[in-house]
């Protein structure tokens, strides 16, 4: 009975920080599936929250020379990060996969194909001058002057432009949209330069002055001004009858950077919230019809004994959202799949012992002997079926993506967590009741 | 004290050959499928063959013929299309479109549908609420990863069973487990149900259960093994697996409970992913009865048969 003191104690700790770790935190009550609270307990994956999922990959084919694709990737979600930050994301992920792919998720989103777009532009910002003398109608037949290349604007109308870069985004140290001015009420992009991007401004502007400049980005004119004088504050515009949200998007983007390279899509999983919620309340009314099940059956089948492997069962739940919270892990769909799954081989090791209990008993034990040599006899049984599930799950965390990792995390916590209530919980609960009352007669 | 076998005395030696019989049948479909998908035929599932999965929830249900029309007219020709229903019995005002092949560049797939729907029934209320696109390199990487987890967890799984038993058990354990595996690999592909990442995701769940199944009655083999001396190898065997029957079966039982739970109720997402362990359950305990145990036997009389020879 001595050792049963520090099993008990043990039990009601996990069992009180469970419940603290489930409902509060830092000392704040908090529902745990509040799918609009950020600081909602249980975490919850794309799947059940919507959002979306993005695999890019960066093309490697138009990488600038001389830049290796380890850095083009580790950049690119440098650039992605900082877009994404300024969309208000409450839990993004963004990630390197491999050798040239990029993992972005962002759960909760409300326009995922706005952030799209946000964090799929190049954003290469270039200033070049235009070719004035060149003949635009030969080029649109394919004879471009040497030195020169075609672009087009947003109303598609075609300009000849050096191909001489006078100056990229990278000069750039702030990128602002703005209303107003001497531009009416048109919103356009205000940009600084860095120091030295600065002077190189001043430099060309100074040198050209009479001529147009294009500002290109991504292969697009914006606008394509008559340079009136050297232009030295460190300061310039792009303009170009925008949007207002176009002109907020351009900012975002020239702020954080240029892409290195273009990026694809290669994957893309958007859930939306409905979705979302109606897997959740899916997840949780099969849960609790197993449950309910699985727990009539036990009762029915063992009576008393029965009653006390649902109290093991119980606990192994509650444990279980305790262990989530408390290392923080992502429940997904196929997730609550291995919640439920845990429940019914939770239960199975409680049969294993019971079963074997029954035998002893049948062999003429005394109750309290059956029960010990119930537990004993039935443990390396219980904990070799807790082992084969364990080694499934650890490889399905290993080579699972996404939902499948997080099913993986709630099927090896459960099936870890079942040893425990199965075989501990439910034997103190037989010791007491062993030496308290009808020591003769076992409800079996 | 309620019992559900009561003093079985099932011959579970003797029956052997009708389940080998079954068996053949069961791994021969599942050898079939694996050497059909591994050429790309059978029903296989955008993770693994790349495409597109949309799904669009209505107001009502729709009249399937004017959603093929609808797709048909904007280029989406070999969309495969399914109606579901939030739950059973109720209208199929889900739409499921499983699109193997599109123009469409990926990223874009969301607008372009939303395009033909809203000009093939105009005036209906949707919600596109997944969209999910795969090019063709991500699932080529997928497929080889499930590969790789199946070998790992087979191997894995022998390797602990080598350890906790003797070689014997080990071999008849890893036999039985690859025979439930390609049984329910077989099952889905007659079917013609989808091979996806859940799928495998389930066949290592039921790898793992299956194993577990074996084990209850290994160990029970094991003990007898060492209590019963003077018995043979077939009476105990037949002795062990009929004192372990209820206990399997209760086992199975409330393992069943809890995923037919989830196979009913629990929405469109995790259907076939607990239909396969519904499946996999009932090989698993089918096995750990008439294929697992038996082995051990042919390997007894293949050995003694040897020693025979020997004389």
């Amino acid at each position: 009975m001595h050792k049963n003191k520090w099993i008990i104690g043990l039990i009601l700790v996990v069992f009180l920080g469970s419940l603290y770790s489930i409902f509060f935190d830092h000392g704040e009550f908090i529902k745990p599936f509040d799918r609009e609270n950020p600081k909602k307990r249980i975490k919850l994956g794309l799947d059940l929250q919507g959002g979306i999922h993005l695999l890019l990959e960066v093309d490697q084919v138009k990488l600038p020379k001389g830049m290796a694709i380890a850095d083009a990737v580790d950049r690119a979600v440098e650039i992605i990060r900082n877009r994404v930050d300024q969309l208000g994301v409450s839990e993004p992920f963004i990630q390197k996969e491999g050798e040239k792919w990029i993992v972005v998720q962002l759960p909760g989103i409300k326009d995922p194909e706005e952030a799209k777009k946000l964090i799929g532009q190049t954003a290469l910002l270039e200033f070049k001058l235009l070719d004035e003398g060149g003949d635009i109608e030969k080029a649109i037949e394919g004879k471009i002057p040497a030195g020169d290349i075609l672009l087009y604007d947003k109303e598609n109308k075609p300009y000849l432009v050096k191909n001489e870069q006078l100056m990229t985004g990278e000069s750039l140290a702030n990128a602002q949209m703005k209303i107003g001015g001497g531009f009416g009420n048109e919103p356009y992009v205000s940009i600084d330069f860095t120091p030295e991007g600065g002077k190189k401004f001043a430099q060309f502007t100074g040198a050209n002055i009479g001529k147009r400049l294009a500002i290109i980005l991504d292969n697009k004119i914006y606008s394509a001004p008559v340079i009136k004088s050297k232009i030295s504050g460190g300061h310039g515009i792009i303009e170009g009858s925008f949007e207002l949200k176009e002109a907020q998007k351009l900012a975002i983007v020239l702020r954080s950077g240029s892409l290195p390279a273009p990026i694809n899509i290669i994957s893309e999983n958007v859930v939306g919230p409905t979705l979302g919620a109606d897997s959740i309340r899916k997840g949780l009314y099969s849960g609790l019809i197993g449950l309910a099940a699985v727990m009539l059956v036990m009762g029915f089948y063992y009576k008393y004994s029965g009653v006390i492997a649902n109290i093991g069962l119980l606990c192994n739940i509650l444990y279980l959202m305790g262990g989530m919270t408390l290392i923080g892990s992502t429940l997904t769909m196929p997730g609550i799949a291995g919640i439920i799954l845990t429940i019914g081989m939770s239960v199975d090791s409680n049969v294993l012992i019971l079963e074997r209990i029954r035998e002893e008993m049948r062999s003429g034990k005394t109750v309290r002997a059956s029960v010990e040599a119930g537990y004993k006899r039935a443990f390396w049984t219980v904990w070799d079926s807790h082992i084969t599930t364990l080694i499934t799950a650890v490889i399905l965390f290993i080579f699972g993506t996404g939902p499948i990792k997080g099913f993986a995390v709630t099927l090896s916590m459960g099936c870890a967590i079942s040893l425990f209530t199965a075989v501990v919980v439910t034997k103190v609960i037989f010791d007491w009741r062993l030496s308290h009352g009808n020591v003769d007669y076992l409800s079996i | 004290m309620i019992q559900i076998f009561n003093n079985p005395n099932v011959n579970f030696v003797k029956l052997r050959f009708i389940a080998y019989f079954i068996s053949a049948i069961l791994v021969g479909s599942g050898l079939y499928a694996v050497l059909q998908l591994s050429m790309g035929k059978g029903n296989v599932g955008i993770d693994f063959a790349g495409g597109s999965v949309v799904s669009i929830k209505f107001k009502k249900e729709l009249d399937p013929a004017k959603i093929r029309e609808a797709l048909d007219k904007n280029g989406f020709t070999e969309t495969g299309v399914q109606q579901i229903a939030d739950a059973p019995g109720e209208p199929k005002e889900k739409v499921l479109l499983r699109i193997k092949a599109s123009n469409v560049k990926i990223g874009g797939l969301k607008e372009a549908i939303t395009k033909v729907f809203i000009e093939g029934f105009p005036g209906e209320v949707f919600e596109i609420d997944r969209v999910e696109d795969m090019g063709p390199v991500v699932s080529k990487k997928l497929k080889s990863q499930a590969f790789l987890a199946i070998f790992w967890a087979i191997l894995a799984l022998m390797i602990y069973i080598w350890f906790r038993f003797e070689f014997r058990f080990g071999l008849a354990a890893a036999v039985a487990t690859i025979h439930d595996v390609l049984a329910v690999i077989g099952i889905f592909y007659f079917m013609n149900k989808e091979f996806t990442l859940l799928f495998v995701t389930a066949l290592l769940t039921l790898a793992g259960y299956s194993l577990t199944d074996t084990v209850v009655v290994f160990d029970r083999i094991r003990e007898n093994l060492k209590l019963r001396v003077k018995d043979n190898l077939d009476t105990i065997i037949n002795a062990s697996v009929n004192e372990v029957l209820s206990r399997t079966f209760i086992v199975s039982l409330t393992v069943m409970l809890v995923i037919v739970a989830l196979f009913v109720y629990g929405g469109e997402v995790i259907h076939d992913f607990s239909f396969a362990l519904i499946l996999g359950v009932l090989v698993g305990t089918y096995s750990s009865w008439f294929v697992a145990s038996p082995i051990l036997i042919e390997w007894q009389h293949a050995i003694s048969r040897k020693a025979v020879v020997k004389k």
